[in-house]
């Protein structure tokens, strides 16, 4: 603990973003723009199915009806869909023996971004699914999952070798009529994770997803599915980062999980896409909509979510409870530092009996960052004994920063108990004061009240990445003090 | 915003085929807003639930409907007005009676009270104190979402004027009675202005009743102007009838050191809109919203509060409360500002709501904005039920269940009530919440009006 005490220090005086580089792979791509030809060309690549090309173009049509939604708490400059490169793919080298085998500069990108893709090196039970631009370079520890029936590929692969279990389940939570950004991804994604978590299998190992945003001008558009059956478990991880660039570059994924009967499903995210310059200049626009429908009994989803990077965050992981006695959870730290802006929450639809949620949302605010709570608890009709629990806490760092809430209730159901409370603050000069007075620097006694306040959510991460969320919540406050 | 063209045409219509006769009336300072706040409504429309402000309040059904508006009553009108007797024993104030917005004949239309404090109609007192007019009229109702807002200065036609010197303490209050009675279905906006100057004191009472049983709509706008070091008070008691609606906007814009207190307690209406909007203009400045509203049948109440901190050291504070019964709808949106160097800020919020059957539905929206970090800020909401553990309590005692949950619900209720300071006010609204609660609906059980026969619903 102590070493990593010691490591935290060092990455807080050398600061910046770290994984700001970039790889120079030989890529593939297609030109810029958009347009049903663009879509089909994007499917012929994939070697997709009709019915997935069908699915695209109904996407994109409806796309083309929509308009870019204008009520978050956000400032986003207008994006035009058209200067953006749908399709960006590392090039397979010919030279390679075997499928399995990988590009020795992916790897090495891979592995300065502390991501292993080789299996016997890799910390014990993690399976990694790396994303790259357009394309899953590598899934590891496929053949392990598959013994115990789990399937854990890419989503290319999973058109391919389970086209039923995909048909069947893409689309059933976040439809393509969504929203305006779930239709566009809808229209051009281009991989993602899939898995598939048999009856009564207990997933050994942690399985995550790697997404790395590598080319120029591209915009990354990946779609997961996640799908666990009747007395299923999997606890599921997701990180993200993308290099230095001075241009806005755009992320708009879809991630939708199934929770049959008494299953549960984990799932956690470190977001840390480049925020941007210390001016403002650049950043990934991360636009994703998150939804996971419990649609058993006792069904159990849970969403942690530790957002530091991107310029402009707009993301709203949600539980639809639909089977009775199902419980959805949502735990979430977001940092605004410099001139980024977040504007993230949950939606928690109750609709089957005694369902029960909780939240708990921590926002911190530097610098000049715009963070804004934005939730939904909805409680249906017949959802009789509902409970919800809700808190959002705000921190403010500096007196340029803005912290705001917007929750919404709506209970039509007498039985229901919604429960809403929010602070906002400052961190008390008394404490610091503490702190200083116990010989702890100003600079290290706000790390350390920061870490404390994030300590519930931080918690609930899987033991790796909670060492890493901790090093991001100081490594992204940096420079926010004095 | 509102696609509903048809409405619109037929204000416009009221407003071409009437507006000689509306200005024709009152002062040129006051006719000085009319076209352009007419082409803002133009522009905004009635909203619809799209408009985030009003997204679970729907006013179509409302604003549909063919009114008679008139702009000059005639004096026979104002019989039942004289007859009307104010129920709340031993409550001694300063009243105006106003009659679907205009002023009957038994008093003065503007009168000054021995403490040189001056009330009446705001069309006289446009005439008599231009300067006090053109300080402060049209200054704090301010909107670019809410075309509400803009239709009623376009329209409307007279209103209450109070206005309290510098260093006057008003000991008793002032009380506003907003009677309406028609024989068709009418459409009613009155505009008021309180200036409350350096120094001073009072309390404002405004009680709204109707009639008769046909159908009303009231948009009504208030401007209340609070200067340095003055206190002032609100109290808004509604009880209408089932077919009426009822709009409001309240904007209290405060002076540093000001204190101010707004209660909106809402016991009978069809649908309820009370937006209240404080500006914290000074440093020091302290803010009090409440609200209570109990509705059952169809009854629809919706309260909108903006809080807005735009000087460091303010407080304030909002608590509403509700109780739903039948498939009554309920709505909730507060929202604190804090700007920029607004330091030094606390502000609390708070809401919560008691549903007592399954078709009642309620819908709220706490919302905090701050831009500014030396700020101690909090909001809670709740809904639910009573609670199970105090009714055992209380049933445990020998209590039945039927009289524990109505001490329970009183007690919620009560919260509420006590911050009234005026005494014999509280003890009846006391009184009427508890007749209220116990389903001798307090409106009814006086009321010749029966508007429940009459209902189209």
């Amino acid at each position: 603990m102590e070493k990593d005490q010691n490591k935290i220090l060092s990455d807080v005086t050398s600061g910046e973003y770290k994984y700001g580089f970039y790889s120079d792979i030989e890529t593939e791509q297609i030109p810029k723009g958009l347009s049903e030809e663009v879509i089909k060309v994007i499917s012929k690549k994939k070697d997709e199915p009709d019915w997935l090309l069908e699915f695209r173009l109904k996407s994109y049509r409806h796309w083309l009806t929509l308009k870019m939604p204008a009520w978050a708490h956000l400032e986003i400059p207008p994006i035009n869909y058209q200067d953006i490169i749908y399709y960006a793919a590392p090039r397979k080298k010919e030279t390679l023996k075997s499928v399995d085998d990988i590009d020795p500069e992916l790897k090495k990108t891979f592995d300065k971004l502390g991501i292993s893709l080789e299996e016997q090196k890799h910390l014990a039970g993690v399976a990694v699914d790396a994303v790259m631009d357009s394309v899953s370079v590598k899934t590891t520890f496929r053949e392990t999952l598959a013994e115990l029936g789990i399937i854990f590929c890419s989503f290319s692969e999973a058109v391919k070798e389970y086209p039923e279990l995909v048909k069947r389940y893409l689309g059933t939570v976040v439809p393509y009529t969504d929203n305006f950004f779930a239709s566009l991804n809808s229209a051009v994604f281009s991989d993602g994770s899939f898995c598939y978590i048999p009856k009564g299998v207990r997933c050994p190992m942690e399985l995550s997803t790697y997404f790395r945003i590598n080319s120029a001008n591209t915009g990354q558009f990946e779609r997961t599915l996640l799908v666990a059956d009747e007395e299923s478990y999997v606890s599921y991880l997701e990180g993200c980062t993308a290099p230095m660039r001075d241009e806005n570059q755009l992320h708009a994924a879809i991630v939708e999980i199934v929770v049959e009967k008494n299953a549960e499903v984990k799932y956690s995210t470190v977001q840390n896409w480049y925020p941007g310059s210390r001016e403002g200049k650049g950043g990934i626009f991360n636009f994703v909509t998150k939804r996971g429908m419990c649609k058993g009994e006792n069904s159990k989803i849970s969403w942690t979510q530790v957002e530091t990077g991107s310029a402009i965050t707009w993301k709203y992981p949600s539980c639809v409870l639909r089977g009775d006695n199902s419980i959805g959870e949502f735990y979430s730290v977001a940092v605004t530092n410099n001139y980024q802006q977040a504007d993230t929450g949950t939606k928690m639809i109750h609709v089957g009996k005694n369902t029960k949620s909780t939240i708990v949302s921590k926002g911190i605010s530097a610098g000049r960052g715009q963070n804004s709570y934005r939730g939904l608890v909805k409680v249906l009709k017949n959802a009789a004994y509902a409970r919800n629990f809700s808190q959002c806490d705000s921190l403010l760092l500096g007196d340029r920063c803005g912290a705001h809430t917007f929750p919404y209730l709506e209970v039509e159901n007498q039985t229901a108990i919604v429960e809403h409370e929010a602070t906002t603050s400052k961190i008390g000069e008394d404490q610091i004061f503490y702190c200083n007075q116990r010989g702890i620097s100003t600079e290290d006694a706000i790390a350390l009240i920061v870490n404390g306040y994030a300590r519930e959510v931080l918690n609930k991460l899987p033991m790796e990445f909670a060492v890493e969320a901790q090093k991001l919540l100081q490594i992204s406050l940096e420079g926010s003090i004095g | 915003m509102s696609g509903n063209s048809e409405i619109k045409d037929r204000y416009l219509k009221l407003y071409k085929d009437n507006i000689e006769r509306i200005s024709g009336n009152s002062s040129p300072y006051i006719n000085f807003f009319r076209e352009a706040a007419f082409e803002k409504f133009k522009t905004l429309g009635v909203p619809s639930k799209k408009d985030e402000a009003y997204k679970y309040t729907n006013l179509d059904t409302f604003f549909e409907h063919d009114y008679k508006s008139y702009f000059m009553p005639a004096p026979s009108d104002f019989k039942k007005a004289e007859e009307f007797r104010c129920d709340v024993p031993d409550l001694d104030t300063h009243g105006i009676i106003l009659l679907n917005g205009f002023y009957p004949t038994i008093y003065d239309k503007l009168r000054q009270l021995p403490s040189g404090v001056w009330i009446g109609s705001l069309n006289e007192a446009a005439i008599k104190f231009p300067d006090k007019i053109e300080k402060h009229y049209g200054k704090y109702a301010q909107s670019e979402t809410d075309g509400l807002i803009h239709l009623n200065t376009s329209l409307a036609s007279d209103g209450v004027f109070v206005y309290v010197p510098e260093g006057v303490t008003l000991t008793k209050p002032v009380q506003v009675v907003n009677l309406v009675q028609s024989e068709e279905d009418m459409f009613n906006q009155h505009r008021n202005l309180v200036i409350v100057e350096k120094n001073a004191e009072i309390s404002l009472i405004v009680c709204d009743h109707t009639l008769s049983p046909q159908k009303f709509l009231t948009n009504a706008v208030t401007e209340v102007f609070v200067g340095e070091n003055s206190h002032f008070d609100i109290i808004r008691v509604q009880n209408e009838h089932n077919n009426a609606c009822k709009i409001t906007h309240t904007f209290i814009h405060q002076e540093k050191e000001s204190v101010t207190s707004s209660n909106n307690i809402t016991l009978h209406g069809g649908l309820i809109r009370n937006s209240t909007y404080h500006y914290l203009g000074g440093e020091k400045a302290e803010s009090y919203s409440y609200g209570l509203f109990l509705t059952d049948k169809w009854q629809h109440v919706d309260n909108y509060v903006n809080v807005d901190h735009a000087f460091p050291n303010c407080t304030s504070n909002q608590l509403f409360k509700g109780v739903l019964d039948d498939m009554s709808t309920g709505a909730f949106a507060g929202r604190i500002l804090v700007r920029k160097d607004a330091q030094g800020t606390n502000a609390y919020q708070k809401n919560n709501n008691i549903l007592l059957t399954d078709d009642a539905r309620m819908f709220t929206k706490p919302q905090l904005e701050i831009y500014a970090d030396d700020v101690k800020c909090s909001h809670g909401a709740t809904i639910g039920q009573l609670d199970d553990d105090a009714l055992f309590y209380l049933r445990s005692r020998g209590i039945n269940k039927r009289d524990a949950r109505l001490m329970l619900m009183f007690g919620f209720a009560h919260e509420l009530i006590k911050n009234i300071k005026i005494e014999p006010l509280r003890d009846r609204m006391d009184n009427l919440v508890m007749q209220r609660l116990k389903g001798e609906l307090s409106r009814c059980a006086s009321c010749l009006v029966k508007c429940d026969n009459l209902q189209n619903k």
